[in-house]
This record gives structure tokens, C-alpha cells and sequence, in this order.
């Protein structure tokens, strides 16, 4: 197996995030500052183009109109007056509606993360970065080989645990996921591991009996931890359109979800449906993906993320 | 959705009145709705404004049809316009190639081109009883050799066996011999998922293709996607001689504007849909249908067109004329509507062909099935002419002899009274009777969140 084929540079700092998203965004993003440097004030053109610019990153129409609406009022007020300041307050705006996570309150071990999410999200994956994040902030890490229906998924998070050289908690292919889960935890509590990572099956949030297999993985968890588990996040493909509200709204209501991981950012896809999610059902983005190399997951930067979705390089 | 598109077209429209032709002031505010439906669609806003360009061009000056309100006249431009983008009829495979055929499939990470792949060749095997081998070139994700691998076993298609350790095109070029040497009819290569700017990935995907020379290069691309198809599809047509596309998990909630978006891009068609778990849930294209659900209508057009030639019109109206009299909905009646929903086709064909109602089907069925219908006219067929009309005077006995006579139970007598008491009640609410209204009433009452 060759680990290490496809894993890219990595820089360290702290804007790499933004120069990731930047590069990648090279086109449409100065595409809008362009839009914004080039004018001297504001027209009924610019603020059409600027709806379409957060329509075509998924903000969906709703937010879309608020946002507008709000910047319009402004506009009306004076307090817009430029281009710049348009930009300006556009950015304000959305990043008051995002909040930067909190960091694990690790109080009890082992702290559970329950990764749930639709079929081919990249939770696998995720929890194979995260796994190496949380070992070099310091912590023990266990995986639970939770997938036990999709052909090689147990294979796949096995590999993912050699690489970062922690113990996975498996049966075979078929094997109920709640019980492997519940031995995972029961492991993790017996060898005080800090953080339990427990893969899942992808599942349509469509599909009711595959939603009740969650919850019955939630219920059997509590048994043996009455707060496990400690989070449950929900893995959103970037490039999912306006489907993403419903399918955090159906995991919510079906687990009670505690935050998000948006993946697949390294392309062209912004990932404005977050702003929806929030708004409607106040969960907070923990990480995002840029990569398939293990260390392509970053903190969730609410003030990154807003830049990099407008992009002004001034 | 699709209600509250037709009824502010409808309330805008109604302007209109006798003038009974589309204008580009009239439709003006349509044509914004249309918009905003497409836009919860996912379609791409830059495919959205040449689609709606092309409505506009259509409906302008075009003449209102008799039977349809000019709302309904106008959605169905724009239900014409969608299925002539998307094609009218299915795609199938091109395989009259020299064998191994060799089907290539592409596409980003997690859009389910492992299972397609394993779906396909299912198909290919039982319904087109050729003999298949898959191979994969993915030698970036953990196991994906190993998943490919299993899939075969399981749907037993060979497999040729590679390692992460090989070069992608030799794999592609090693399979093919392969499959020549064991003379296979179709040969599926399945890739890694790349991102469509990363031009290294992009580049060794071309240089598979070129050692493989497929007949079919398929794009796979998950349902879910929103405005950003614009960009993928973009990149892997301009990539790779694309020959057509598969959608996948289509069995999920998501509109599918993605399906226009990338058709509209890439002008190849849409020849599969992934539709469920299972290996053998895939389905050919069926472009109207898509449309359809785009839009968030069912088949609801056909529904009303299928209400207007198969239900008795004179029978609705004497109905409706009882009611208004203020005569009672008897049993006599529901009699005649239950027949009426059996001539549609029964509960579960009009369930599937009304907006929003896919997901309900199954429960639907449960409780008030086709079976349960034709119980329920037996039973009433067992009453006296009197006893329809007059349902209060059905006593013990009575209640004895018609479950007797109708093969049921007493109980079941008693629900069906019970339900007809209270489709009474709903019936006087409806100030017109008859399946019809009824039809139209249903698509105000479904709750919100329910559509696709």
C-alpha cells in the first residue's frame, strides 16, 4: 500500500487554509475583487452580480435574500456608500453568522465522536485526518470500524489506523455497527484512550430503517457512558447544493448532531449552504477537508472561510 | 413547491383573464418564480438564465390552450423546455463494439463510481446477459482495489486483480489483455475520484483513457451537487470525450438540478440513475421524469390528464350537485369514488404520480391499500340500497349479514362506517364533490417539507 503517494506540501501557517482556498480560487475570486475595484459606486448591476456570486456558492436563495436585503438597508441608511464599504459589510455580515468552534472539553475520557453522514461524504477519510490531528495535539486515539456494511470500508479505516499507527476496533463485514461501536468504547474506557473516533456506514438521510440503526448505535453507547457520545458530527460534501439543510435537519432530528465537517473544499465548491445550516439549526463548523493527504484538515476559521468566500485581496 | 409555484403563476396570470396569450408582462413574475424553483433545484444559476432565455422565447405570444389555465399553460413550456434539454428518450450503452468493450468511468471523490461500476456490471450481466470483468485504477484510497474486488465476488463478474503499487494506464492496458485472453464481452474500469483542478489527476485520467480506448467514457456525478456542477462538469468534459453521464443517489430527497446543470454543459446524456443500496438499484434514464421532480410536480400533468379521460364526468357532477343541495355524501357515493380511484390505477399510482408523495407510498398502502380498496366496495356491495343511503339504520344484524355476504369481518364493517362518517364530514368542506377537486384540494393540503 503505498500511504504516502498522493499526500501534498503542507505549509504550516496559519493562513494555509486561505492561501489553499485562494489558489484554488483563483478565478472566480478575482472575478469579485475585480467586480469591487473596479467600480466607483454602487448600482443595481453590482448588487447583481454580487447575488449571484453567493448563489453560485450555495448560500442558497434564502440567505441569500437576507443578506442582500440587510446590505440594501445599509445602502438606504448611507452607511454604505462605496464599493469597498459594500465589501466591507458584506463581510461582516456573513461572519456574524458563523461562530468559531470551541475546542474539545475533554473532562472525562474516553470523549466519543460519533461521524456520521450520506454515503461517499468522506467520513473515512475524515476520521483517518482527525485521528492524526488529535495524536499531535497530544492525545490517544482509538478508531471504531463502524462501516460494516459498505465492501472494504472496515479495510480502508484499518489502513488509515497503520498510518497513523493507533488501534481499530473491527469485526467483519456485516457485523452489527452498534456492537462494534459499544466494544469500542468499552476498549477505550479499559486502555483510557482520550478520544474515540467511530466510523459509520453512509446512509441516505432518507432511508428510516438505516436513521434507526443511528440511533440504536446512540442508544447502546449510553449504556456503558450516559453522556456518550460526546459529539456527533455530520460530514458534508462541499459540492452538495441545497440538500445539505436537509440532510443536517434529518440527522439532527434523527441523533442530535453536535457540529459539522465540511470536506472537498480543495475544489471550486464554497460550501455556503453552512450559513442555512446555521441559521436554522445553530450547529457550528468543527473542521473542514482540503485534501486527501493526512494532513489535509484544518480548524474550521470562521473569519478564513468568510475571506476566502469573498476573496478581497486588498 | 410545485403548489406554490402554480398557485402564484395561477394568481398572477389570472390578470390575464380572456386575453388568453402569454405576454412578457405577465409572465414576468413567473418567470421569477421559475427562477427561484430551479435555484432550490441546484440547476446552476449561469444554466438557469439560458434556460429561462429559451422559456421566455417559447411562451411569449403562445396561445393558452382550452383545457389549461395559462399558469398551467406556462409550466408546461417550461416542463417541455426541461425534457427537450434533457433529451426525450433513454440512452442505452453503445456495445457493438469489438469485444472487450471497454466502459471508463470518472469522477470526484465519494460521487459512488465504485458502485456504479459494480451496479453496471450487474446489469449488464443479467439483463444483457454479457459476460463481464471489472479492474480498478484506483491506487490512492485505502481498499479500493479490495472493494472493487469484493463487488465482483459478490455479483460474480470476474475480477483482474491490480495493486496501488502499479501505474494507472498500465493497469487500464493489462486488463484489457486480459480480457481478451479470457474473451469477456465487456470490460469496466473504475478510477480514483480526483478533483477536476487538480491537473496532475486530470492529466493521468486522459492518459487511462488513451491506453484504454474506451467505447463509453461515463461521468459520475452525485445528485446532491449544487452550483458548483458547473465547474466539474466543465473540467472533466474538456478532460476526457465524455459519452455519457450516470447520476447517483438518486434515491435520496435532492431535487437533481445537477442533472440539467451538467447535461446543459456537456450536452451528453444521462443514461443512469443509482438509486438505492442495493447492487442491482440502478435504473435507465427516464428524462420526463427527471424534469418532473426538478420541478417538484410528480407526474402531475399526466395525472390530470389521465383524470380527465378515464373519470366519469357526469357522475362528478351529479355529485357535486348533491353536495351543494345539501344532501349527504351516502354511501352510494363513496362506492363511486372508490371505483373512480380504481380506474386511475388504484391508491399507489396516483400516490406516486403526485408531488411529494413518493415517500408516503409505501405507508399509504399499508393502511388503505388497492386490496383494502376492493374490500371496501364489496362490503358496501353487500348493503341495501337503502343501507347506502341511509347508514345510520345498520344495526347488529344488518352489520352480520353484510360482513356474510361481503366475505369480510365484522369489524371491518364497522371501520368502513366509521370512515365513512368522517369522509362525510370532509366532503361537506369541499363545496364541489368528485375525485377531480379533490385531486386539486390534495395538492393545497400537503404539508411543507414534504416534496422531494
Amino acid at each position: 500500500m503505498s500511504f504516502f503517494s498522493k499526500q501534498k506540501p503542507v505549509s504550516n501557517t496559519s493562513n494555509s487554509l486561505l492561501n489553499g482556498l485562494r489558489k484554488t480560487r483563483a478565478i472566480l475570486t478575482s472575478n469579485l475583487s475585480d467586480l469591487f475595484t473596479g467600480r466607483k459606486q454602487i448600482d443595481a448591476e453590482l448588487l447583481e452580480e454580487l447575488e449571484t456570486r453567493l448563489l453560485m456558492a450555495d448560500m442558497g436563495i434564502e440567505t441569500t435574500d437576507t443578506v442582500l436585503d440587510a446590505l440594501r438597508k445599509h445602502i438606504g441608511f448611507g452607511d454604505i456608500d462605496s464599493p469597498l464599504s459594500l465589501l466591507t459589510a458584506l463581510r461582516d455580515l456573513l461572519r456574524q453568522r458563523l461562530q468559531n468552534p470551541e475546542p474539545l472539553s475533554l473532562v472525562k475520557k474516553p470523549h466519543a465522536i460519533l461521524v456520521v453522514g450520506v454515503n461517499g461524504s468522506g467520513k473515512t477519510t475524515t476520521i483517518g485526518k482527525l485521528a492524526r490531528h488529535y495524536q499531535q495535539l497530544g492525545h490517544s486515539v482509538l478508531l471504531a470500524a463502524g462501516d460494516t456494511f459498505r465492501a472494504a470500508a472496515v479495510e480502508q479505516l484499518q489502513t488509515w489506523g497503520a498510518r497513523n499507527k493507533v488501534p481499530v476496533v473491527a469485526q467483519g463485514n456485516g457485523a452489527d455497527s452498534a456492537a462494534v461501536i459499544f466494544d469500542a468504547l468499552q476498549s477505550a474506557q479499559a486502555r483510557g484512550i482520550e478520544i474515540l473516533l467511530a466510523d459509520t456506514a453512509g446512509r441516505l438521510h432518507t432511508q428510516s430503517n438505516l436513521m434507526e440503526e443511528l440511533k440504536k448505535v446512540k442508544r447502546v453507547l449510553t449504556k456503558l457512558d450516559p453522556q456518550a457520545p460526546q459529539e456527533t458530527w455530520l460530514v458534508l460534501d462541499a459540492t452538495t447544493g441545497q440538500n445539505a439543510l436537509q440532510q443536517a435537519r434529518q440527522f439532527h432530528q434523527a441523533i442530535g448532531l453536535t457540529g459539522l465537517v465540511i470536506t472537498k473544499l480543495d475544489g471550486t465548491a464554497k460550501g455556503g449552504i453552512i450559513f442555512a445550516i446555521k441559521e436554522e439549526l445553530n450547529l457550528p463548523v468543527c473542521y473542514i477537508g482540503v485534501g486527501e493527504g493526512i494532513d489535509d484538515l484544518k480548524p474550521f476559521n470562521a473569519d478564513d472561510f468568510v475571506d476566502a468566500l469573498l476573496a478581497s485581496d486588498e | 413547491m410545485f403548489n406554490k409555484l402554480t398557485d402564484r403563476m395561477t394568481s398572477v396570470l389570472r390578470s390575464v383573464g380572456g386575453s388568453g396569450r402569454l405576454t412578457a408582462e405577465n409572465i414576468e413574475q413567473a418567470v421569477r418564480d421559475v427562477r427561484k424553483a430551479l435555484l432550490e433545484a441546484d440547476v446552476a444559476l449561469p444554466v438557469i438564465k439560458a434556460f429561462i432565455a429559451g422559456v421566455k422565447e417559447r411562451a411569449l405570444g403562445a396561445e393558452v390552450m382550452k383545457s389549461l389555465s395559462p399558469g398551467q399553460a406556462f409550466i408546461k413550456i417550461v416542463n417541455d423546455e426541461l425534457i427537450a434539454i434533457m433529451g426525450s428518450e433513454s440512452q442505452p450503452l453503445e456495445l457493438k463494439a469489438q469485444a472487450p468493450v471497454v466502459i471508463l468511468v470518472a469522477g470526484l471523490q465519494g460521487a459512488g463510481k465504485t458502485t456504479s461500476v459494480a451496479k453496471l456490471a450487474c446489469y449488464l450481466k443479467q439483463r444483457q446477459k454479457k459476460s463481464v470483468m471489472v479492474a480498478s485504477c484506483d491506487i490512492y484510497r485505502p481498499a479500493a482495489i479490495e472493494q472493487l474486488a469484493i463487488l465482483a465476488e459478490s455479483i460474480e463478474v470476474q475480477f483482474f486483480p491490480s495493486s496501488s503499487k502499479d501505474n494507472p494506464a498500465k493497469i487500464a492496458s493489462a486488463a484489457i489483455d486480459a480480457a481478451r485472453k479470457k474473451s469477456v464481452d465487456v470490460l469496466i474500469l473504475d478510477s480514483a475520484g480526483r478533483m477536476h483542478i487538480d491537473q496532475e489527476m486530470m492529466q493521468e485520467i486522459r492518459l487511462v483513457h488513451q491506453a484504454a480506448q474506451p467505447v463509453e467514457t461515463l461521468f459520475v456525478i452525485d445528485s446532491m451537487v449544487g452550483q458548483d456542477a458547473v465547474n466539474i462538469a466543465r473540467a472533466f468534459d474538456a478532460a476526457l470525450p465524455l459519452t455519457g453521464v450516470i447520476l447517483t443517489k438518486v434515491d435520496g430527497d435532492a431535487r437533481g438540478g445537477v442533472a440539467l446543470s451538467v447535461r446543459y454543459i456537456t450536452g451528453k446524456p444521462i443514461k443512469f440513475l443509482g438509486m438505492g443500496e442495493k447492487i442491482d438499484a440502478l435504473e435507465l434514464f427516464h428524462p420526463e421524469r427527471l424534469a418532473s421532480r426538478i420541478l417538484g410536480m410528480g407526474d402531475l400533468l399526466s395525472l390530470v390528464e389521465e383524470a380527465q379521460t378515464k373519470l366519469d364526468e357526469k357522475k362528478s357532477e351529479q355529485l357535486a350537485n348533491k353536495l351543494k343541495k345539501g344532501r349527504g355524501f351516502d354511501l352510494e357515493d363513496l362506492r363511486e369514488q372508490l371505483a373512480s380511484m380504481q380506474k386511475l390505477g388504484g391508491i399507489n399510482s396516483i400516490m406516486s404520480k403526485l408531488p411529494g408523495m413518493a415517500n408516503m407510498q409505501q405507508a399509504v398502502s399499508q393502511q388503505m391499500g388497492d386490496d383494502h380498496n376492493r374490500k371496501m366496495i364489496a362490503i358496501i356491495n353487500s348493503m341495501t340500497p337503502g343501507e347506502r343511503r341511509k347508514p345510520e339504520v345498520i344495526n347488529g344484524s344488518r352489520k352480520r349479514r353484510i360482513a356474510n355476504g361481503s366475505g369480510a369481518q365484522i369489524q371491518e364493517v364497522n371501520r368502513l362506517l366509521k370512515q365513512h362518517k368522517q369522509m362525510s364530514k370532509v366532503m361537506k368542506k369541499f363545496s364541489k364533490g368528485g375525485m377531480q377537486n379533490m385531486l386539486r384540494t390534495m395538492q393545497g393540503k400537503l404539508p411543507p417539507g414534504m416534496g422531494f
